[in-house]
């Protein structure tokens, strides 16, 4: 904060100028706007399209029948090479995009094809690149109130008037030189905006944290690992699976001060439930990868948490892999939806884990419903109990041999599915309430990991493991597109695809559901049966999120291209598999031949009449 | 020829390495060929470090914790292997040209390369233990990963841990 505030003193009257327009935005401005402007599905007001992530649309200009049309209506070069996940908004006649670092912001104006309205960039010390794990991406920007909120690479959340792309107020989150770094998308309910951070392959300790957009001003902050107190949890009001945590929920789970270099980022997708009046978002890998060196079940990394977005209250808490020994990281996005089990309506909450299980509870109580495996080739646990009587109930029956815990140190585990960068990692599922399917974009991919002794050292890597990637037994894809039953927990159709699918879905009223992949191919499928009715090859791999809006009574989809991030590391090369026999190594391409880098939003829609 | 070389490496080591194989290769800190050892540490001629590899394709102790240091500290840019990745270079190509020097003072002091085009940042690792109290064995791999005397993934067979190493790691690591 002291850091904003000098910055904003430093730029003097004009700015002073811009801080009194961006306070009036502020006091016209109410977080019920948001709530009635996702409801129209002309806009797209957040990252996850509409506050349950969900991410379906309402639009139906384009469907099944006519998808095969589709045009492109114009593109934009963002200027810079890295990995782009995340995808723009829409908010009346203006969509905003950001980009990886050096994280700049442009308003576009839809009137005029993407003229660019106005460019943010903020200055930011080029040490904080390595310091990012897996590229340097960001997965967009946040609207409310009248402003643009960005959380940039070096942790900084800034605030800028959407109207002009004057910088409001800025505020530091936490400390880049020790390895957090700002990569994911904020979210703003009423009058507060979300952030969290990145940095579990460097010891950060995690956290979520509610800032005034008003004024940047912190409200609560939620940590992920240590006393009650810092993590806004009550030892008889919170509960897991049922029953109070009790105190000292996490502390009792971790050897000695480990939880302060403990990991449980929060770099995923945050949703909202307004009736609930809750917010849900996952925790990342416990730090570091050696299990060995963090005995415990490493509290509460690994966990869905839900929260009161008034005060950070934990509601509800549930650990999926507790002490993780294979980096499956708990961040992906949670969705909320209200489906039947068992004749019986019930408010859903459903995540796809990095650890290859689907999950689906009570979004209210957080009482699990049902887990399953959303890929066959899942290994490192045969299932999750179930029975409410079990002492290991809710706790997924590891299989020894998979086990890098029992394998122990500078031992090779071998043939662990998935591998580290999940079945699933960020790219966000869709749902569609109209097949009430939820539509899953999945890696296909397996691992050797082999732990060792890391030393800690602040701002460096603190990794402490050794993993080799390659293909699932059995095919050569890397990746699946499927449909998913959450109130079953079965797979209703699957499309392989040669690499892993590191891009958003999106669903639409049409009957059509989006995906990008890595050899950068916008794809159009069929919501029932998964039938491919339309493709382009855009600039670059896609590992950016689809989304749709309408301007002037046509409806567009667009999709940044990009290629990086994770998927930029472990495919760029290729992958082998080292237990192959001879005659299948090189079998796997690499996706080096299939495209190159650069940012580029690509705009589709239907031939003009 | 460096760059038949190098075809010709990338093809080997998509292979098994066969046994006994000599290598006629230079890289940037010349010819790797292994003169003498400190128990279980090469050397070349030059006294850079160097791999060992056996005639059943054991690797020496060095070069199989070199591999596990480099997973750990330098894949997640330098892409698997020594490969690359979107970007950061593949270091077996790198080290064609790095001599041994030149490697060490980048690992230490790190290297920019910022403009309106591209933001790549190589941290220093001066004081990173878990790069710095195993460089020499990083540089071992890479540099047999440069020369294609061994394959991609983990070496299968290594060379038993000498004694001095724990003793040397405890030291080290603190």
């Amino acid at each position: 904060m002291k850091q904003g505030l000098a910055r904003q003193l430093a730029a003097g009257t004009i700015l002073s100028s811009l801080l009194l327009v961006g306070t009036a935005n502020a006091q016209t401005g109410n977080g019920d706007d948001i709530l009635k402007m996702e409801k129209n599905a002309a806009n797209v007001v957040m990252p996850t399209i509409t506050y349950d992530n969900q991410r379906y649309s309402a639009l139906d200009q384009i469907n099944a029948s006519n998808v095969a049309k589709l045009q492109v209506a114009w593109t934009f070069s963002t200027g810079v090479l890295r990995g782009h996940e995340g995808g723009p908004l829409v908010v009346g006649d203006v969509m905003y995009l950001d980009t990886p670092f050096p994280n700049a912001v442009f308003a576009l104006d839809l009137n005029h094809e993407g003229r660019i309205l106005w460019k943010y960039e903020p200055k930011q010390d080029p040490n904080v690149i390595p310091v990012m794990c897996c590229d340097t991406v960001n997965r967009g920007v946040a609207y409310g109130n009248g402003k643009i909120f960005l959380h940039q690479a070096d942790t900084t959340l800034v605030a800028l008037d959407a109207k002009t792309g004057a910088l409001v107020w800025s505020v530091k989150t936490d400390d880049s030189a020790k390895g957090a770094t700002g990569t994911e998308a904020p979210m703003v309910v009423k009058d507060k905006v979300y952030v969290g951070v990145s940095g579990g392959e460097f010891g950060v300790r995690g956290w979520l944290a509610a800032y005034s957009t008003s004024d940047g001003k912190q409200v609560w902050r939620g940590y992920s690992e240590g006393p009650d107190a810092d993590l806004l949890v009550d030892p008889q009001k919170t509960t897991s699976l049922g029953k109070p945590v009790g105190a000292d929920s996490s502390l009792k789970t971790w050897e000695g001060d480990q939880w302060k270099i403990g990991g449980g980022a929060t770099w995923g997708w945050y949703s909202y439930d307004p009736q609930l009046n809750l917010i849900y978002y996952g925790t990342g890998n416990p730090s570091t990868w050696n299990p060995k060196q963090r005995p415990g079940d490493n509290k509460w990394s690994m966990t869905i948490f839900a929260r009161n977005p008034d005060t950070g209250e934990a509601k509800w808490v549930y650990q999926m892999t507790p002490h993780d020994e294979w980096d499956y990281d708990g961040v992906n996005e949670m969705i909320l939806a209200d489906q039947e089990i068992g004749g019986q309506m019930r408010h859903l909450l459903v995540h796809f884990d990095r650890n290859g299980f689907g999950y689906t509870l009570d979004r209210a109580t957080g009482e699990l419903l049902v887990a399953q495996k959303y890929d066959p080739a899942v290994n490192w646990a045969t299932k999750v109990d179930m029975d409410r009587s079990s002492a290991t109930y809710g706790r997924p029956e590891v299989v020894t041999k998979y086990s890098t815990q029992a394998t122990g140190e500078d031992s090779n585990t071998q043939g662990v599915c998935p591998a580290a960068l999940g079945t699933k990692d960020e790219q966000p599922a869709a749902f569609s309430p109209d097949t009430g399917l939820f539509y899953v974009p999945t890696n296909h991919v397996c691992m050797d990991y082999e732990p060792f002794r890391v030393s800690y050292t602040a701002g460096q890597p603190y990794v402490g493991a050794t993993l080799t990637m390659y293909p699932a037994p059995g095919g050569n894809n890397m990746g699946n597109f499927i449909a998913w039953d959450a109130r079953t927990g079965k797979i209703e159709w699957s499309d392989p695809e040669q690499f892993s699918v590191w891009s958003g879905a999106l669903a639409t009223k049409g009957g059509v559901i989006f995906y990008g992949t890595l050899e950068g191919y916008l794809k159009a499928v069929d919501a029932k049966t998964g039938k491919e009715l339309y493709k382009f090859k855009t600039p670059s791999g896609i590992i950016g999120n689809v989304m749709t809006f309408e301007h002037a009574g046509r409806q567009y989809v667009a999709v940044m291209s990009g290629v990086g991030g994770w998927a930029g590391i472990g495919l760029a090369a290729g992958l082998t598999d080292p237990h192959a026999g001879l005659g299948a190594v090189g079998g796997y391409a690499a996706l080096n031949d299939y495209t190159s880098l650069g940012g580029s939003l690509t705009v589709f829609s239907l031939p003009p009449n | 020829m460096r760059r038949i070389l190098r075809k010709a490496a990338v093809v080997v080591s998509a292979l098994t390495v066969p046994a006994g194989t000599v290598y006629a290769v230079t890289d940037g800190s010349g010819d790797p060929a292994a003169v003498k050892s400190d128990d279980g540490k090469w050397a070349d001629k030059d006294g850079n470090p160097t791999f060992k590899i056996e005639d059943d394709g054991t690797v020496g102790w060095y070069t199989y914790v070199g591999y596990l240091r480099y997973s750990s500290e330098c894949m997640h840019c330098h892409g698997p292997d020594g490969m690359g990745s979107s970007y950061a270079p593949a270091l077996i190509h790198s080290l064609q040209r790095l001599t041994y020097a030149e490697f060490f003072a980048t690992v230490a002091g790190g290297k920019k390369d910022v403009s309106a085009s591209q933001n790549l940042v190589m941290p220093a690792e001066g004081i990173n233990k878990n790069v710095m109290c195993f460089i020499d064995d990083i540089y071992t791999y890479l540099r047999a990963r440069s020369d294609g005397a061994i394959g991609r993934g983990r070496p299968e067979k290594h060379a038993p841990k000498p004694v001095s190493y724990e003793k040397a790691e405890d030291e080290c690591m603190g």
